[in-house]
Order: C-alpha cells, then sequence, then structure tokens
C-alpha cells in the first residue's frame, strides 16, 4: 500500500506535469527547431511569437465567449485556436516578406539573421504588450479537473490523491496529434521530403527544383501554428503573461539544442528531457521516502537535491554538458 | 577635422539634445540620463571590444554586469560580525572544498590521458565534492540567513570605499568570463550567444537566491557613496554660497527677506541634488575617457589589427601563426571585465543592489541594439549608440505619449481606446527600439558612424 501511494505521489507530482510542460517546451523546440534548420538562424523571437499567437487565441476566446459560443466541458480556446492560427501565419509571412527575406536573399551570415530576429523580438513584444497589456491573463474555462484529487482517493482508498487536469490531458493529446501529423508531413509527403532536402542541402535541393519560396512558406505556416498552439497550451495550462513567454525561450532553446539543433524529433524529446529533469532535480523527496522506507530511516530534511529557485538553472546547466560533450545534440542535429 | 566630421556632428546633436531636456524638463532628468548613458558607454564598449575587434558574440552581459554590482556590494558594505561568528567558518571550509574540488578535477585532468576511466573519475569528484559541500555550507546558510534577516541575513562585506568595487567588478567579471570563454568558445556564432544568454541566467539565478551572500530579492540598500549626501550638502555654508551665487540675478528679484530665503532653499535643494548627480558624472566621465583611450590605442596596435585578421578570416589568421584560441579568450576576458566595471558604476551610482531587477531584456539585448545602431568596431560609434539608445529608452513614453495625443486627437477623452493607448505607453520603448534596430540592419548595417580604419 505504501508503495502504492508512493508511485501516486511521483505520478501527482512529477510525471503528469512534467508530461504536460515537456509537451509544451516541445511544440516551442520543433518551432525553433524548423526555423535553425530550414531559414538557418536562431530565432530570439521565439518567445514573443508564441505570445503574440497566444494573445489573439485569448482575444478570439473573449470573443466568443461574450457571444455566448462555448465547447461545453472543454475549454473555449480550442475553438479560438484555428483562428488564431490563420492570424498567426498572416504575421508570421508578413515579417518574413518584410524583414527576414532581404537577408535570406543576400545571403547574409547566420549571426546577422539572429540580430534581426532580435529586431523582430522587440516589435513583437511591444505589440502584445500594447494590444493586451502585460498582466497576466487567465482564458481558462470549462470543466478544470478530469480527476479531482478527492475523487481519486475515495475511488481507491489511498492515502495520496491523484490530480489530473484537464488541460494537462488536452496538452498531452494535442501534442502527440500535432507532432504525428507533422513527422508524417515531413516523412512522406513530397513537400515535407522536399523540405528535409533543402535542409540537407541547400544547393543541392535548388539543383533538384525545388521551389525555395515554397519551402520556406511552409516553414512559416508550420512555424505558426506550432508557436500558436504551443503557446496556447501553456496559458490554458498555467497563465498568460508576456514576460513568461519571454523567459520561456531559454529552456525552450535548451530543449532544441539538448536534442540536438536543427532534428525536430530530437526537439520532440528534447522537450521532455528538460521537462523532467527540470522538475524531478527540484522536487523535495521527503514525503516518497516516508512511504517507501521504514519509519526508522525516515530522513529529516526535504530531501530535494536542489531548490526551486534554480528550476531554470538545471536546463541551462545539462545544455551546458551537453554543449560541452556532444554539441551537436543527443541526436545528430543539422538535417531535418 | 574634416576627416571626424560625422563624430563630431553627431556627439554635437546628442549633447544638445540632453541640454534640451535640461530646459525643458529639468536638469536633475538631463544629468540622470546622462549618467546612465556613460554607463551604457562602459557596458557597449565592453561588447563592442567583443563583437566589433573579434567577432564574439556575447549575450551574457546581464550575468556580468550583476558581477560588478555583487562587487560592489561586497566591496562596501560593513563585514556582519554575528554573522561571520555564526557561519562563517562553514563558508570558508566550504570554500575550501571548492578550490580543492577544482584542482582535483585539474590533476586528474593533466595526470590521464582522455578515457572512459577518466571522465567517470572526474565525474566522482564533482558529485562527491557537492554533496560535501552541501553538508558543510547548508547550517552555515542557515545560521547566517537567521542573523536579523530584517536587516542584514548576509556576511556582509569588506567595508571599503565603493570606488575599490569598481576595480573588483571587472575582475569578478573577467574571472567568470575566463572560465565560461574555456567552456563556450569553441562553439559556432548562434550556439555561443545561446549558451552564454542562459549562463548569464545561471549567474543571476544564484544571486538571487544564495541570500548569504547577496540578500538576495530582499535587495541591499543604503550602499556607500564615492559622491556627498544631498542632505549633508543643504547644510553646508559653501554650498548655499555657492547656489546663492549661481542664482543671484534670480534671487535679487525677490525684495522680501523670507521670501527670498525660501526661495534660496528650494534652489538648494535642488542644486544639491544636481551637485551630486555632476560629481557622478564627473567620476563616469573620467571612466569613460581612460577607456576609450585605452580601446582606440589598443584598436590602432598591432594588436588590434591581429584581432580584426582573425575576426575577418580565422582560418588565414590561425594559418599565420596566431593563436586564435588565446586570442578570442583574452578578449572576451577584458571585454566582460569592462562590462564588470558598469556593473559596479551602476550600483554605485544607484546606491541599492536589486537582484530582481536584473532582466535580459535590459542589461543584455538593449546592449546588444546600442552596439549595432551606434556601430560595432567603431569605439566612437558603440559610446554614441549608447547615448541614443539610452536617451530613447527613458524619452520614448514622453515621445509615445505625444504621438498618442496627436493621433487621437479627434477622439473623446474617455474613449476606450485612447484610455487604452495612453495605458500603454510605457511599451512604446520596446517598439521603438526594435523598428530602430531593424531599421538600421536593413540599411546602415554598420550603424551610425560605421567601422573605418586608417592606417597610420
Amino acid at each position: 500500500m505504501d508503495f502504492l501511494n508512493a508511485i501516486i505521489l511521483l505520478l501527482n507530482y512529477i510525471f503528469v506535469p512534467a508530461l504536460a510542460y515537456g509537451s509544451q517546451l516541445a511544440l516551442g523546440a520543433i518551432f525553433v527547431t524548423l526555423i535553425y534548420g530550414i531559414l538557418r538562424f536562431a530565432n530570439f523571437a521565439t518567445g514573443d511569437m508564441m505570445s503574440f499567437g497566444t494573445m489573439f487565441t485569448i482575444l478570439f476566446t473573449w470573443y466568443f465567449q461574450s457571444v455566448g459560443i462555448g465547447l461545453g466541458v472543454l475549454p473555449t480556446a480550442l475553438l479560438a485556436i484555428p483562428f488564431a492560427v490563420i492570424f498567426m501565419i498572416g504575421y508570421m509571412l508578413l515579417i518574413d516578406k518584410f524583414v527576414f527575406k532581404y537577408y535570406r536573399v543576400n545571403k547574409s551570415p547566420p549571426v546577422q539573421l539572429a540580430m534581426v530576429s532580435i529586431g523582430v523580438m522587440f516589435v513583437t513584444q511591444a505589440v502584445v504588450r500594447i494590444i493586451i497589456g502585460p498582466s497576466d491573463r487567465r482564458f481558462f474555462d470549462g470543466e478544470k479537473f478530469l480527476i479531482r484529487a478527492g475523487e481519486f482517493k475515495d475511488m481507491t482508498g489511498l492515502n495520496e490523491g491523484l490530480a489530473i487536469k484537464s488541460t494537462q490531458v488536452i496538452t498531452i493529446l494535442v501534442t502527440v496529434i500535432l507532432v504525428s501529423t507533422l513527422f508524417w508531413f515531413l516523412n512522406k509527403t513530397k513537400t515535407g521530403k522536399s523540405m528535409r532536402a533543402y535542409s540537407d542541402n541547400e544547393d543541392l535541393a535548388l539543383l533538384s527544383g525545388i521551389d525555395p519560396k515554397k519551402i520556406v512558406m511552409i516553414t512559416w505556416i508550420i512555424a505558426g501554428i506550432l508557436a500558436t498552439i504551443g503557446g496556447a497550451l501553456y496559458g490554458l495550462d498555467k497563465s498568460f503573461k508576456p514576460f513568461t513567454y519571454f523567459n520561456n525561450m531559454l529552456p525552450i532553446f535548451a530543449a532544441a539544442i539538448v536534442g540536438g539543433i536543427g532534428n525536430p524529433f530530437g526537439a520532440f524529446l528534447g522537450g521532455y528531457v528538460i521537462a523532467f529533469s527540470e522538475i524531478l532535480l527540484t522536487y523535495a523527496y521527503k514525503k516518497f521516502f516516508m512511504y517507501v522506507l521504514p519509519e526508522s530511516m525516515e530522513p529529516d530534511g526535504l530531501v530535494q537535491l536542489l531548490s526551486t529557485d534554480y528550476k531554470f538553472a538545471v536546463s541551462f546547466s545539462i545544455l551546458v554538458i551537453v554543449l560541452l560533450y556532444r554539441p551537436s545534440g543527443i541526436f545528430k542535429g543539422k538535417v531535418l | 577635422m574634416r576627416k571626424n566630421f560625422n563624430v563630431i556632428a553627431a556627439y554635437s546633436i546628442m549633447m544638445g539634445l540632453i541640454i534640451l531636456v535640461g530646459i525643458f524638463q529639468s536638469w536633475n532628468i538631463a544629468l540622470s540620463i546622462f549618467n546612465l548613458c556613460l554607463i551604457s558607454a562602459v557596458m557597449t564598449m565592453g561588447a563592442n571590444i567583443q563583437w566589433g575587434y573579434a567577432g564574439l558574440i556575447n549575450f551574457g552581459i546581464m550575468g556580468y554586469t550583476a558581477l560588478g554590482g555583487l562587487a560592489a556590494v561586497l566591496i562596501s558594505v560593513n563585514p556582519v560580525q554575528e554573522a561571520w561568528s555564526a557561519g562563517g567558518l562553514n563558508i570558508l571550509f566550504s570554500l575550501f572544498f571548492i578550490i580543492g574540488m577544482v584542482l582535483a578535477v585539474r590533476y586528474v585532468l593533466k595526470k590521464y590521458e582522455k578515457s572512459k576511466k577518466r571522465t567517470y573519475i572526474i565525474a566522482t569528484i564533482i558529485v562527491a565534492g557537492i554533496i560535501i559541500i552541501r553538508f558543510v555550507s547548508e547550517p552555515g546558510i542557515e545560521a547566517i540567513e537567521e542573523v536579523d534577516p530584517a536587516k542584514t541575513g548576509f556576511l556582509g562585506g569588506f567595508g571599503l570605499p565603493i570606488i575599490f568595487s569598481w576595480v573588483v567588478g571587472a575582475l569578478f567579471a573577467g574571472g567568470l568570463a575566463f572560465v565560461i570563454g574555456k567552456v563556450a568558445l569553441g562553439l559556432r556564432a548562434d550556439y555561443l550567444a545561446i549558451a552564454t544568454l542562459l549562463i548569464s541566467e545561471i549567474v543571476i539565478a544564484i544571486i538571487k537566491h544564495e541570500d548569504w551572500l547577496t540578500r538576495g530579492v530582499k535587495n541591499v540598500i543604503g550602499l556607500k557613496r564615492p559622491a556627498p549626501y544631498e542632505v549633508n550638502l543643504q547644510q553646508t555654508d559653501w554650498f548655499i554660497n555657492l547656489v546663492e551665487k549661481f542664482n543671484s540675478g534670480k534671487l535679487s528679484l525677490i525684495s522680501d527677506f523670507t521670501e527670498r530665503q525660501s526661495a534660496l532653499n528650494q534652489l538648494v535643494i535642488e542644486g544639491s541634488s544636481v551637485f551630486v548627480k555632476l560629481c557622478y558624472s564627473g567620476l563616469f566621465l573620467v571612466v569613460v575617457i581612460i577607456l576609450l583611450i585605452l580601446t582606440q590605442k589598443a584598436l590602432y596596435s598591432p594588436w588590434g589589427r591581429m584581432m580584426r585578421a582573425i575576426r575577418d578570416n580565422e582560418e588565414a589568421a590561425n594559418a599565420m601563426g596566431k593563436n586564435v584560441v588565446k586570442q578570442h579568450l583574452l578578449i572576451f576576458v577584458l571585454g566582460s571585465a569592462i562590462v564588470g566595471i558598469a556593473g559596479a558604476m551602476l550600483v554605485t551610482q544607484d546606491g541599492l543592489f536589486t537582484p530582481g531587477s536584473y532582466r535580459p531584456m535590459r542589461y543584455t539585448f538593449l546592449i546588444w541594439v546600442m552596439v549595432i545602431v551606434g556601430g560595432s568596431g567603431n569605439n566612437f560609434g558603440a559610446i554614441l549608440g549608447g547615448f541614443v539608445v539610452w536617451f530613447l529608452w527613458i524619452e520614448a513614453a514622453p515621445i509615445g505619449l505625444y504621438l498618442v495625443n496627436l493621433t487621437t486627437a479627434g477622439l473623446d477623452d474617455t474613449h476606450f481606446l485612447k484610455v487604452h493607448l495612453i495605458e500603454s505607453v510605457p511599451y512604446f520603448r520596446f517598439l521603438m527600439m526594435g523598428i530602430g534596430l531593424l531599421l538600421i540592419m536593413r540599411y546602415r548595417p554598420k550603424g551610425i558612424l560605421p567601422e573605418k580604419i586608417e592606417i597610420k
């Protein structure tokens, strides 16, 4: 019984939250990796692009709520996401046309493009803050929990409750659907294959008649979808605040690099690696050991490897270690 | 003269703008903008050395700034005796253990060939070391943080004049840069950017949460000053006489004695804060000029030529027998040290250390905007960038407000759009910076004052 309690404890506080957080990071990391693999620069506007997409989701959600359209137990935001995606794609293509295209045509070095992306970051951040303001926004509605801790306790008779938020389930389901569609697209369709070819060797791809304009456009469209959905899921699960989104750029970068930048599958797994290590290393295991160990051996302290203040620092340290020992990431990067 | 026309014109316009602020807003604001411009100029010089001279991309500026600030605290604050007696010994022991750990790792690295076994030994040393340090330091840290947490709760510093911290800040930042450089300089440009950005976040996390060293988010306030205090100035005779002399024309217009006295009082209060700011400006100006002379000398020296050669073609420079790795590390350390000076100067000027205020937007990306806008590779350009961008950063809100009022003049004062726009005026600065950066990158990629190398 104690052992079961311990398992439920870990599931409740580590596994489920990490899985949801990891999915959100994974979407962002695939976004970074796609841009890096095909457009060949580190996009420092990642976090703010995600907050831009989320902003549209929130605006549409508010609109739907005001006219009384809803999905019942599901959050209205799910209905808003497709509309937000359309706006977001428009924004992405606009930015590409007016900003990034010039440098791509001129074959500027990647560093210059990264600098330009900082300019885009400033502008996007300003627009988000001007339109929706810098404060915390919650836009979740519908049924909050799939399983409540109390219900779970009654149901199983265990001491520990397992609470599963509906946003966590939605996050994981949407991520699985989206990512598997993306991989199917990249691996099976002609356009996807040409994207991978372009990422692998630009000149050779051009020689074989692949249209770079189309590749770039599709990349931005996919990026827009990923950014909006990733951002909206994060906002649903936690809350929307432009500053947090900007900060999320850092673990997202870490995830992309750990997985091997330029490799979508690596980025996908990288998101979970970062999320799990952040939560595993900063969780206080006292209660876990209380269940598992006999009473005489119970620990005095919190048995916490690192204080939760260092949550971000964990992912960055992993990144530094990976960069030192395996600069190409866990999975070899640079090829889609 | 003709050759430097651009530089002189740009700087005159900049000074003119600051003077205009002084006339139309107040001299206090103008001087505080000027002081922060000078500090930004020091930061941009540091970043410019790395990016403009050597082409190294360093997004960790925030970390070095914070370390400089930490130096200011550690140098100037008086030591907290009770804290030292409560847990100082544990902290010293942990320090010894850390040094021992580093030496052990170094020894293993030197002694054994690269192999799996070596990696495991190093990992064991580090893990064991961390556990030991944790056990030794934990009671000490708890004891220290319990010493009067509302006021101290940290070890304090050395109680020296705060000016020394400018040098120490440089040493701290340089030391950190040495470690980071050893680790990360082999990376490609954009990887280096991301790695330094993340490492600087780790530095901030440590400064924020190690309360025994820095008081963390509880902030350290009331640091010593290199300049006199306003309150003291207001009671000194020579200062009151000075203010009287300066404003004799204005004062003589007031006939009534008591009224004149109160007017004088008002002027003294205003004058004292201007005077203090002027003291700071003087100190900062000295630093900027010294650094400018040094960096200009370095730029035109054979060493500067070598750095440019490395920047422009690493392989060719390497083939000519220049030690690229060593020079990169050197310039990485030098540039970061300069940023560290700026960090210490910033805390000196504010008189307080607030770890929570270090954000990458303000301390990393804004500095980069300054370097790019001003002109990378050209010290005068970088300094000008610091001035222009900081000036706009501060004045963006008034300008934004003016623009909003202008464009929504037809709307009612309570119209929701107008109210919303006026509320979001502070964010126009981000918009302005972003658009400015994009325009400069597009139409004048070398900055306002581009790099130009004359052979002397």
